[in-house]
């Protein structure tokens, strides 16, 4: 066919190409030099443009979309401060490996380092943040780094990659359709075959006595709930999970002990110190949770994760699988035996009896921990939840029980506040039959306040969980018990009022002070699924417990009881 | 302990940021890294020496083969392959010491490139250790200018010959 041959823009073949991958939806802010391409945009009927009010908006957005559908989230933006602006999202995405495509516009081939109007060396500043990034120069090079950008996004450990678009790149006309050769090495996309010895992994695991799963993002990336629950289950092993693998395991099963690390349950913690064998899955021993050799001292540790360089990273492991972990745990799974775990599992049963999760609820204030609990009750444990960053991100991980993967959306490992509101509308663009909880706090939320605009306009169905303490509550916490209660900075003289402030948005809003407003509260919040705004007033010196101080060990956690004897 | 990686990657600008910035930003520190286009224009040969332990290197391994432009990496044991680097010296020589310059560079086979009233200009190839030799021999002549190259590095083909 002569059609096939006819030559088109390098926009219009962005667009193509996008909806070749299968993109329904994109979130994104116009600018000059990425014009021509929203030219070509304005035509397509398969891919939704969403119009966020900031671009950090527009790539948590994709974010909250790509970690709660399992697809690739993209995002575009133009030159200079569009895409500067996308750099934390990048930073969070690779840091919670994230698979997000940026789109960036560009001053054209011509202009580039002349310090032209809104330029900025995006390929430069965004290295060491992407799993891959490409200045794209030529037209007739669009299929080839749109094929690279999205087979290294999605394929291993997934991760953010962006392609810096100039913007006479964009009006260039082309025939090119189909990238002819990669030039990146298949081990960056291909799904690697799985390296070690299953059989040998499993039998270390049956001698165990007392084994423990510590399972971690990576378990949500490879889809691998229904193996870790079968592994579980067959081994008869209890399961922690971190916070990015919250719900990859169900919080709910008898075999779970909730999430384990700075703000873990204390008998998950205790497990750790007290498990013969450690099973990490997909987690990579990061530092709220893995001090060094000091993790899980009596235990043999064991490691499978898609990422070879996480090996032996922080934490020493003795036996490795390196390779997809739903693959790994299907080869590993025919050799697992049953064995009797009675006397450990009643240890752990023990355990949660004698340290359970604990605040002190007596008062007529309410509590954060009890309400999101109600929350919980309420919503049944069937929503997604997105959180932002501090406090409330820890009371929601601890008191909400996740049981499916993909529901529970929080910025881990960057620990980004303004994630949790865009995260939520993208979530729910992704999941429009789902309930999706937006939880923050008056800090975070300020930080990406403008997409309230987004929901508005969408008529977007996004609920939002304010806890208000007046306060940077984590901040205050630290503050309060490592530097003798000098509250620098931490406080807020002055907070909007936040009911108006949806309210004028067309967001229906609502303040509670009282425990006995709760019921109430949680009725107007959740009654239907229209976006809504819940402000909830919470005493200033809720602490998040259980909590192992910064740079310690499983050993030195500090429980809610403790509290007495560390304030003196 | 020092350890010489021999890497390919796709010969593009943004290479050398791309494998520089892994280095800074993960705390490696680097010795000398080379970089020449190979037989095939698209692929440059890059060789880095670096200091550390085995567990060091395997990291740094393990990160170079996450970069989307890195086809290849090779950790060249010393044993079996030949490791290489080039110095360019420009010294003082006196009628008094020319003879004594000359025997020198004789001794250690250099090239003689220039050679003026009172200087001279001398080429000098070798591994490492001969050619920081190399160097503090002719040091006390009076060193004018020096330009030294980066290691090299190729594998044996016959890996059982030691």
């Amino acid at each position: 066919m002569s059609q096939a041959s006819e030559a088109i823009t390098g926009g219009r073949l962005m667009v193509e190409l996008l909806e070749e991958a299968g993109v329904e939806i994109v979130f994104g802010y116009p600018g000059g030099a990425i014009l021509p391409f929203y030219d070509e945009l304005y035509h397509s009927k398969k891919i939704k443009h969403i119009l966020v009010r900031h671009e950090q908006g527009a790539i948590h957005m994709a974010e909250g979309y790509a970690r709660s559908t399992g697809k690739l989230g993209v995002c575009i933006a133009t030159s200079g401060p569009g895409a500067t602006n996308l750099i934390t999202g990048l930073t969070d995405a690779k840091m919670d490996s994230v698979p997000i495509l940026a789109i960036t516009g560009q001053v054209a081939t011509t202009d580039i380092g002349t310090d032209a109007f809104q330029e900025a060396d995006i390929f430069g500043i965004t290295i060491p943040i992407t799993k891959y990034n490409a200045l794209i120069k030529r037209a007739d090079d669009i299929p080839r780094h749109f094929e690279e950008a999205i087979k290294i996004a999605m394929g291993g450990r997934p991760g953010p990659v962006l392609l810096d678009f100039p913007k006479d790149v964009q009006i260039q006309k082309t025939t090119a359709k189909k990238a002819e050769k990669l030039k990146i090495a298949p081990h960056h996309y291909e799904r690697p075959k799985v390296k070690g010895d299953p059989q040998e992994f499993a039998e270390i695991l049956n001698q165990a006595k007392r084994p423990l799963l510590y399972v971690g993002g990576g378990a949500i990336n490879s889809f691998a709930s229904a193996e870790i629950k079968a592994l579980a289950e067959k081994a008869n092993a209890p399961v922690t999970t971190t916070l990015m693998g919250l719900g990859a395991f169900p919080g709910s099963h008898p075999l779970s002990v909730g999430m384990l690390g700075m703000h873990g349950t204390a008998y998950a913690n205790k497990a750790v110190l007290e498990c013969d064998y450690i099973l990490n899955l997909g987690a990579r021993f990061d530092d709220r949770v893995a001090r060094y050799q000091d993790f899980a001292p009596n235990a043999i540790r064991a490691h499978i994760d898609i990422d070879a360089s996480e090996f032996n990273k922080r934490v020493n492991v003795d036996y490795i699988l390196h390779g997809d972990l739903k693959d790994a745990i299907r080869e590993i799974l025919p050799f697992i035996k049953g064995g009797d775990r009675s006397s450990w599992i009643s240890t752990i049963n023990q355990l949660k009896k004698d340290h359970p999760l604990d605040f002190d609820n007596s008062g007529e204030v309410i509590k954060p921990q009890d309400f999101m609990h109600k929350v919980y009750q309420r919503s049944k444990g069937k929503a997604i939840v997105s959180t932002d960053v501090g406090q409330h991100q820890m009371w929601a991980a601890q008191y909400y029980l996740f049981d499916e993967p993909n529901t529970w959306l929080t910025s881990g490992g960057l620990g980004t506040m303004g994630y949790g509101l865009p995260a939520a509308i993208g979530a729910k663009f992704g999941n429009p039959d789902k309930t999706v909880i937006c939880v923050t706090g008056d800090g975070s939320f300020q930080m990406c306040i403008q997409e309230l605009a987004t929901i508005a306009q969408s008529k977007l169905g996004v609920k939002i969980l304010l806890f208000n303490n007046n306060f940077l509550g984590m901040v205050r916490q630290w503050q309060e018990l490592f530097y003798e209660e000098r509250f620098s900075e931490s406080q807020w003289t002055y907070n909007p009022n936040f009911v108006k402030l949806a309210e004028s948005y067309d967001i229906p809003a609502m303040r509670i002070e009282k425990k006995s407003d709760i019921d109430k509260g949680i009725e107007f919040f959740l009654k239907d699924e229209n976006a809504a705004l819940i402000e909830v007033m919470i005493p200033a010196e809720e602490k998040v417990f259980p909590m192992i101080p910064s740079g310690k060990s499983q050993k030195d956690l500090i429980e809610f009881k403790d509290l007495g004897k560390m304030k003196k | 302990m020092k350890h010489t990686l021999s890497i390919l990657v796709n010969n593009h600008p943004g290479v050398m940021s791309h494998v520089s910035g892994l280095f800074t930003r993960r705390g490696y520190n680097i010795d000398s890294i080379a970089v020449g286009v190979t037989d095939d224009t698209e692929v440059s040969s890059m060789t880095i020496v670096l200091n550390g332990d085995d567990f060091v290197v395997g990291q740094v391994k393990n990160q170079l083969l996450k970069l989307p432009d890195v086809l290849k990496v090779q950790d060249m044991a010393y044993a079996n392959s030949v490791q290489r680097e080039l110095v360019l010296i420009s010294f003082s020589i006196t009628e008094a010491n020319r003879g004594e310059a000359l025997t020198i560079c004789n001794g250690f086979g250099v090239k003689i490139l220039e050679m003026t009233e009172d200087s001279v200009l001398v080429e000098f190839s070798g591994n490492s250790r001969q050619v920081t030799n190399f160097i503090s021999v002719v040091k006390p002549f009076g060193i004018r200018e020096i330009s030294r190259t980066g290691q090299i590095a190729i594998a044996y083909r016959n890996q059982n010959s030691v």
